[in-house]
């Protein structure tokens, strides 16, 4: 399993040196990959921008969306945008798309979000039908449906993060979908979580904040971050034991020291 | 801390317990009178024991005094008793149980006021609603999904004393009746009668009184009574509400045991699952430090071992919905499908727990004493249940050499390719039976196709060309068939699966015909008909059974279907379901095809071939010594 981390594209009051210091610093600790999150009426910076950028400063880390709102943009944009981002970056960039779950996205989108599925549907099936042939694509989402999407257009699934246990069983799902469609051996799969070492109260507040929209769910998303190094540990060993081949630790808030703990603690 | 808490039910009195030791002000309102108390017995296991000792070393003791224990499960059917030993159950009066938690509580100071009636726990620093499955509290504060689960039930006591968890079918001439019961003191039996609401009504016990009920179950179930009377305690016909709840905590508020989730009765985890609420509550208000992080944790904690025991309970319910359609089993595989309903229990499970069942299942299966485990008893010519998929003809070999009793091979399709192909296969093929699979792949076939109508697969997928001479595409089928009976195959597999063509015209979503193949189960019969002409030998359909899509064919069309396939000559389904569009609604869940295949198996009368990412041998002995199909797809495992 590789670990990557996340750039902090979502956190508020990051700025143009924060970005691309904790780009190169995440390249210069030997992280596999930055990842990024996809909102559109959230403090934030694009994430398909925020990747260029990171391009423009690194060059061996591998970049991706985990994931981008797929409908939000249309499939020919979409396809477009991916497409520069892996030309520019010299052949780097894996695409991760959902579905998302908040409505004024979809709003500001101008997009409806009651037929988001099958729009990412469209979407897949134009960028695996040659608009997009050269870049991975990962797919999320815990429902049936979204497993089975997965399955017939991506080359692996992106989970949405929680305790290795939850991902174990979305891992069985994954490859129990891909069986289904008779793809021969496994999805890749890819895991997340949140990390607040430094300042914990701090970045859970932002999390709070962050996923403030799914209600009581908040709380239970800011309760996992993970605050320690023996934490950071068993959250590792529990995602490789379950068969994860990336896990991204997205951070919390701008202190890149979280950066070199993560590195220490791997 | 100040807590209020509604409910003095064994989830709302362990806690009141439980945080009144660790120095907290604790009031429990109860809308009843103490003694007031419903039902007879409850079941406890193992596990739950251990964790009740270690929160509440006294209470842990008074319980385990007054408990029954057995070892033993009886499945009386059909005239015929088949024990089962080496389990582990314990149970308790809930009225004893409840005495003990209100004596203890009372001891530790708590509050208790009963007759108080109440909506929801009042003011305090910390509310607790443990109201019950009907919780009014969660009906005020928090969305939940409340739907009635399995079958009609009505729960009675028993003088009888059973020595074992005893299960007891009956048949009559309005349906199956059956009975759930087991010890829970040294004078009395929890007896719960159950069955279909279709039975229900036609035995005339929805409009019979109390005592009618009482009679009607006592002469129905007389034998396994032995004379014992049934007894009644407020004793009425229910549907089990499945309760669930996304969130189980609001601010201050939070929902404990049946409020926020419920279990169906027939595993037995209800008492369980809702006083280790009240356990890992009380450990998260100790060690978290503010209460939102405390309601949160045990919200955490508890909601994925719940939703594991729910998962289970559904299958249960399910299995005791359908088991009149398991009346013509032998009892010993009627037992073992018993035991192994919810998946928790398995053939390797048993093997370790009852071995001497396990060698009586197997050499049941058999049929002769000296027997390997069920996956390797033969099935008609078949040596074996197992069956790999190959597609190239270079893999036959290795899965010969690997003791699969069938090899699938293929597809070919009828429109471009021939069994001829695979001849040098069947030269390797030793015991192992090799089967083919012919295919025409209609609106999936890549541009130009042809397909029931012009609906393409999906999006940007080619528009297929309404097929016109479906007399070519019949005799194209019937040719391949009989080219494979030539080329010396043992098993034709015809595909009907998988949005491929001929799925396609029995699918509504796909056939919007308005010829005589509008008719959505002719063409493909036809072809049936037309291959079965040609291919003296074994003849599988490979079937959707259910597009699992919004206006597609349902589970129950399917099993319609299978019954005309086995009126015309088929002798095997090979189970499939979905992909008749793209988006369709599945639900990959471990062994996500057997309960379709043990329907189309059971309801249906045919014998089927599942896959489902089945990739253990434990899983397939399960799945064929149950009886929920004949042969099965083993898949590697990553």
């Amino acid at each position: 399993m590789q670990v990557g981390i996340g750039l902090p594209n979502t956190v508020p009051a990051r700025g143009r040196g924060a970005l691309l210091e904790w780009a190169r610093r995440a390249e210069a600790a030997g992280f596999s990959t930055l990842a990024v999150l996809d909102r559109l009426r959230y403090d934030s910076v694009d994430p398909f921008i925020t990747l260029a950028a990171a391009a423009a400063v690194t060059e061996r880390i591998g970049l991706a969306t985990m994931i981008a709102i797929g409908p939000l943009r249309s499939p020919g944009v979409l396809a477009k945008q991916a497409q520069s981002l892996h030309e520019v970056s010299g052949g780097r960039f894996t695409l991760g798309l959902g579905i998302g779950a908040r409505h004024d996205d979809y709003a500001a989108a101008g997009v409806d979000p009651s037929t988001r599925g099958a729009a990412l549907s469209t979407q897949l099936a134009h960028l695996r039908g040659g608009g997009l042939s050269s870049v991975d694509i990962l797919v999320g989402g815990s429902s049936g449906t979204a497993l089975a999407r997965m399955a017939r257009y991506a080359n692996g699934y992106a989970h949405g993060g929680g305790p290795p246990r939850a991902f174990a069983s979305a891992a069985t799902q994954a490859r129990a979908a891909w069986y289904d469609h008779g793809r021969p051996g496994s999805p890749v799969l890819w895991g997340q979580g949140y990390l607040a070492l430094s300042e914990p109260e701090r970045g859970q507040d932002y999390l709070r904040d962050y996923y403030a929209f799914t209600g009581p769910f908040a709380d239970k998303i800011a309760a996992g971050a993970l605050t320690s190094a023996r934490a950071i540990k068993d959250y590792v060993r529990g995602y490789a034991e379950a068969g994860c081949d990336e896990l991204i630790l997205f951070p919390t808030t701008l202190d890149l020291a979280d950066l070199d703990r993560l590195a220490e603690a791997l | 801390m100040d807590v209020s808490i509604l409910g003095a039910g064994p989830a709302g009195l362990y806690l009141a317990i439980l945080l009144r030791k660790a120095g907290h002000t604790v009031a429990v309102h109860e809308r009843n009178a103490p003694d007031a108390t419903f039902g007879w017995g409850v079941v406890f296991s193992e596990e739950t024991l251990g964790a009740l000792h270690d929160a509440d070393p006294p209470t842990h003791l008074e319980i385990t005094d007054s408990f029954a224990r057995w070892s033993r499960i009886d499945i009386r059917y059909r005239g015929e008793v088949v024990r089962s030993s080496g389990h582990s159950f314990t149970a308790i009066a809930r009225r004893h149980l409840l005495a003990i938690l209100r004596a203890r509580a009372t001891e530790l100071g708590a509050d208790l006021r009963f007759g108080s009636e109440l909506e929801e726990p009042p003011q305090a620093d910390l509310r607790v609603a443990a109201d019950g499955a009907n919780s009014k509290t969660r009906q005020r504060h928090f969305r939940a999904r409340v739907s009635p689960q399995g079958c009609k039930y009505v729960w009675f006591g028993t003088d009888l004393v059973l020595d074992a968890f005893t299960f007891a079918f009956r048949e009559t001439e309005y349906g199956l009746f059956q009975a759930h019961a087991y010890p829970f003191d040294e004078r009395t039996s929890t007896w719960i009668v159950e069955c279909a609401q279709g039975v229900w009504e036609r035995a005339g016990l929805d409009t019979a009184t109390e005592e009618e009920s009482i009679a009607f179950c006592e002469r129905l179930f007389a034998e396994d009574l032995g004379g014992a009377r049934l007894r009644s305690n407020r004793s009425l016909w229910l549907d089990f509400p499945l309760v669930r709840t996304p969130s189980w905590h609001k601010r201050n508020l939070v929902l404990l045991g049946d409020a926020a989730h419920t279990a169906h009765f027939s595993i037995g985890s209800g008492t369980k699952l809702a006083m280790e609420d009240s356990i890992a509550l009380a450990a998260s208000l100790a060690t978290e430090p503010t209460l939102d992080a405390a309601l949160t944790d045990y919200e955490l904690r508890r909601q994925p071992v719940v939703e594991r025991f729910q998962q289970a309970a559904a299958e249960s319910a399910g299995y005791f919905s359908r088991t009149a359609h398991y009346t013509s089993y032998e009892p010993i595989q009627f037992a073992v499908n018993l035991l192994t309903r919810s998946g928790r229990v398995t053939h390797a499970n048993l093997a370790q727990r009852d071995p001497r069942l396990i060698r009586r299942i197997d050499s049941w299966f058999a049929g002769r004493a000296i027997a390997a485990p069920p996956v390797f008893a033969p099935f008609g010519e078949l040596p074996n249940r197992l069956v790999a998929e190959v597609s190239t003809p270079d893999e036959v070999a290795a899965r010969v050499a690997d003791g699969y009793g069938l090899v699938l091979a293929g597809p070919v399709e009828v429109d471009s390719a021939s069994p001829a192909d695979w001849r040098g296969a069947v030269a390797l093929k030793a015991d192992t039976r090799l089967g083919l699979r012919l295919t025409h792949r209609g609106a999936r076939a890549g541009a130009p196709c042809v397909a029931a109508s012009p609906i393409p697969y999906g999006p940007f997928a080619p528009v297929p060309t309404e097929v016109s001479d479906l007399d070519a595409v019949l005799r194209a089928f019937a040719e391949h068939a009989a080219d494979a009976a030539e080329a010396g195959f043992d098993l034709l597999e015809l595909d009907m699966a998988d949005g491929h063509l001929l799925a396609g015209f029995r699918s509504p979503l796909t056939n919007q015909r308005t010829d005589e193949w509008g008719d959505r189960h002719k063409f493909p019969l036809a072809v049936l008909d037309a291959v079965r002409a040609a291919f003296p030998r074994t003849l599988a359909v490979r079937l959707a059974v259910t597009d699992w899509a919004p206006g597609g064919t349902s589970v129950a069309d399917g099993i319609a279907f299978a019954k005309e396939l086995r009126a015309h000559g088929t002798d095997l389904v090979h189970v499939r379901a979905g992909h008749t569009l793209p988006d369709f609604r599945p639900d990959y869940q471990r062994g996500y095809l057997t309960t379709l295949s043990d329907r189309v198996r059971n309801e249906a009368g045919i014998p089927t071939l599942v896959g489902g990412y089945l990739t253990t041998l434990d899983e397939v002995n399960t799945v064929v010594a149950a009886g929920r199909a004949d042969l099965c797809v083993l898949a590697e495992a990553p």
